[in-house]
């Protein structure tokens, strides 16, 4: 026989990973793999703890001295405190039905990102150290592990800051376990208490401690953002022959308009403001905008509950200042989360505004009657079922669309029927993607929950796999070329998904549909779509 | 070519053994769940690898042609470009093909004298690493294209907004440098 090297010595690589148990895995914690730490100036302004300058590169992460007092006491008052918690750090069976269903694992294959055992990395440490189970076995040698409960170490610390940062909180394991345990609910637990420990992340700090000073997470001066916005008319106007004047700060407006700031700066959620702007002039609707509440987004839910709780009273506070009955909410995804869940017990009821009615079809939005607040996807299916729009699909005929069900929208508010409706209406070719990973079950677009930072574009590039991969199917037997949401972090993390995924596909916002279907009153003819695209030019269909 | 038609022949056979070497690049537990899950969607690793797989061995057999191998290839490393894997255990599987056929095949080999034919069929695998090699470094390029661009993106729209920039302005065709 001939004597060549076998292949296997050609290339020495062991990839069996060692079968070890999960508790003996180090996290990976290396370039690349975490998100950047927050900067001190940021942890001052929100007069959060241990503001330092740190990377989790560092051997010492420099804890506060009694840290580990910090965490148990941080525990037990939200044991306390959350009647959730507790049960579901009792309830669960380990019966892994909620295993394989997190994107973060489909994608990236490790276990640790399994939703059972992102909530094992806290519930060890709860059986440890609050229930008598764990107490009586650590008795014994070997008994702690036999009971899944440990002793809490720095390294567990580094091992909560990984893998509590690879859950986009999405909730879509929760649908799966029979006993409803909202890992997502655990990951924001586990986020607090780092954050007690000056743990936190620079991509959720520097929006929060914006929002907190400017109103918005950029940053962005009232007179900056009222630019902003004039520039869009400005660009409408060119577009259309129309002209728009919007109002800020407008007091006695029947209707405060808040939206996500990043349809104010970033593209494509531009064109989806635009989109409002047109909707709200062709209705002729009495609205303002505040250029302090110029942030529908609230990163507090990703920081801690009573952060949530100050950057949500910002809205309630403007809506109040400027004496508006109501408020009408744009397309952002967790923005609605917070409302739909949380806002009436932390800030609610909102009894000083009144139950929210259109002004144009009268209809009584009673789904939003304590908290005064509609999405915006709600008012215009209302109008298009009143018949109130006119509107002119074809100018979207160059589009083959397909819907993806933001995972706040979707699960937090049950948001299914409405964007699709509109949709339907102001476009002719729509594709759902398998039931499988839409509505209730849809994939999280891996960068929620504020994960949406460049440093960590491998670990999004996982987590958005699943959702990819039912576009691409889409892309493949329908030809579709566009991908609508209704989420400024879908807009913003959508097109390097899909040119790494799908090239071909292109993201939008629904009302950027609804903006380039409405034939405006008085209008020229259009030449182009809001993005000075040539209409009729059908690049979109052929660039596959 | 013999050799060509027993690989056609225990096709499904090798494809199995190469997707079990896939699977063993990741922990247990995932190892089992891509190997057992079948609902594309519910497991989009499993199945990309599977189906691409399948596709690559049939293009070794009948062509290769570089450009559908490439285009089978692709989306099996680009999954392995996103995730924790060095550059060379990323593309490693592609060499281990050849101990598979050998295994499966050690019979045949040496009754039918196919090892100048296998010699020749193990140069397209190095083809195949190399050009795995390839997509992996241009999908690593596309990531790192990713990072960049959000910064520069982000830099650039900050200082437009802070009125930072003085670019040079559009002009007018009557001030073209022509006409000075
Ligand atoms: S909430 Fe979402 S990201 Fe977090 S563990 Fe569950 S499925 Fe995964
Ligand atoms: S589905 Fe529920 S009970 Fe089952 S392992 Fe997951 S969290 Fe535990």
């Amino acid at each position: 026989m001939v004597d060549v090297p076998k292949p296997e010595e050609l290339i020495k690589v062991d990839n069996k990973p060692p079968a070890k148990g999960w508790m003996d895995v180090p996290p990976d914690i290396s370039a690349g793999k975490y998100p950047y730490p927050a900067q001190p100036k940021s942890l001052k302004y929100l007069d959060l703890p241990n503001p330092r300058d740190w990377s989790p590169l560092d051997d010492d992460w420099q804890l506060p001295e009694n840290w580990k007092e910090i965490v148990h006491e941080g525990l037990k008052e939200r044991l306390d405190k959350y009647r959730s918690l507790k049960v579901f750090m009792d309830t669960c069976v380990r019966c892994g039905a909620c295993a394989d269903k997190c994107h973060f694992y489909i994608g990236s294959g490790d276990p640790k990102n399994m939703p059972v055992l992102r909530a094992e990395l806290l519930r060890s440490i709860y059986r440890n150290d609050f229930t008598a189970a764990g107490k009586i076995m650590s008795l014994f040698p070997g008994g702690k592990r036999l009971a899944g409960a440990r002793t809490l170490t720095k390294d567990i610390i580094k091992e909560w800051f990984s893998y509590f940062y690879q859950c986009s909180e999405c909730r879509r394991c929760s649908v799966f376990c029979p006993y409803g345990i909202d890992t997502a609910e655990i990951t924001m637990m586990g986020r607090e208490l780092l954050n007690l420990l000056g743990i936190n992340i620079h991509w959720i700090k520097d929006p929060v401690s914006n929002c907190f000073r400017t109103g918005n997470h950029l940053g962005i001066q009232p007179q900056n953002f009222k630019e902003i916005v004039e520039f869009f008319c400005e660009d409408i106007e060119e577009i259309t022959g129309v002209t728009i004047n919007p109002s800020f700060n407008r007091k006695g407006a029947e209707i405060l308009f808040i939206t996500p700031s990043g349809d104010a700066f970033a593209d494509p959620g531009t064109y989806t403001f635009m989109g409002y702007l047109l909707l709200f002039e062709h209705i002729g609707l009495d609205y303002t905008f505040s250029t302090y509440a110029s942030e529908g987004g609230n990163f507090g839910l990703f920081t801690s509950a009573e952060m949530m709780k100050r950057l949500n009273s910002k809205m309630y506070a403007e809506a109040s200042r400027l004496g508006v009955k109501w408020i009408l909410g744009g397309e952002c995804g967790h923005m609605w989360r917070v409302i739909n869940q949380y806002m009436d017990t932390m800030n609610g009821p909102a009894d000083f505004l009144e139950m929210p009615v259109s002004p144009i079809t009268g209809t009584k939005f009673e789904n939003a009657a304590s908290t005064k607040m509609v999405h915006i996807a709600e008012f215009t299916a209302d109008l298009i079922r009143h018949n109130k729009l006119k509107l002119d699909p074809s100018r979207n005929d160059h589009l083959v669309v397909t819907y993806h069900d933001s995972c706040n929208p979707a699960r937090a508010m049950g948001l299914f029927e409405e964007p699709r409706y509109v949709i339907n209406n102001v476009c002719n070719n729509f594709y759902e993607m398998p039931e499988s990973t839409i509505k209730e079950n849809t994939f999280c677009c891996g960068s929620g929950s504020g994960l949406n930072t460049e440093e960590i574009m491998e670990t999004r590039l996982q987590g958005g796999l699943p959702r990819a991969n039912a576009v691409k199917h889409v892309h493949d037997k329908n030809g579709v070329n566009m991908l609508s949401c209704v989420c400024a972090i879908d807009r913003a993390v959508f097109p390097p998904l899909m040119d790494y995924w799908v090239p071909g596909v292109d993201v939008t916002g629904v009302h950027e549909l609804v903006g380039n279907a409405l034939v405006m009153e008085g209008e020229i003819e259009r030449t182009t779509n809001l993005r000075f695209e040539p209409l009729g030019d059908t690049e979109g269909d052929s660039d596959e | 070519m013999l050799l060509n038609k027993l690989l056609e022949h225990k096709k499904k056979e090798i494809v199995k053994k190469w997707f079990e070497i896939i699977a063993s690049t990741y922990p247990n537990d995932t190892a089992g769940f891509l190997k057992k899950e079948k609902d594309s969607f519910a497991n989009p690793v499993g199945s990309t690898n599977i189906q691409g797989l399948g596709a690559v061995l049939d293009e070794l057999i009948n062509g290769p042609d570089r450009e559908t191998i490439t285009s089978f290839l692709d989306p099996i490393i680009r999954i392995r470009a996103v995730q924790k894997f060095t550059p060379s255990e990323a593309v490693s599987f592609t060499i281990s093909l050849k101990k598979i056929i050998r295994d499966t095949l050690a019979r045949e080999i040496v009754e039918q004298n196919l090892e100048k034919d296998i010699l020749e069929f193990e140069s397209k695998i190095d083809d195949l690493c190399l050009i795995a090699f390839d997509i992996f470094m241009g999908c690593r390029e596309q990531i790192y294209k990713y990072k960049a661009n959000h910064v520069k993106d982000r830099t650039l729209k900050l200082l437009q907004k802070a009125d930072l920039l003085c670019e040079v302005p559009d002009m007018d065709s009557d001030i073209t440098p022509r006409n000075f």
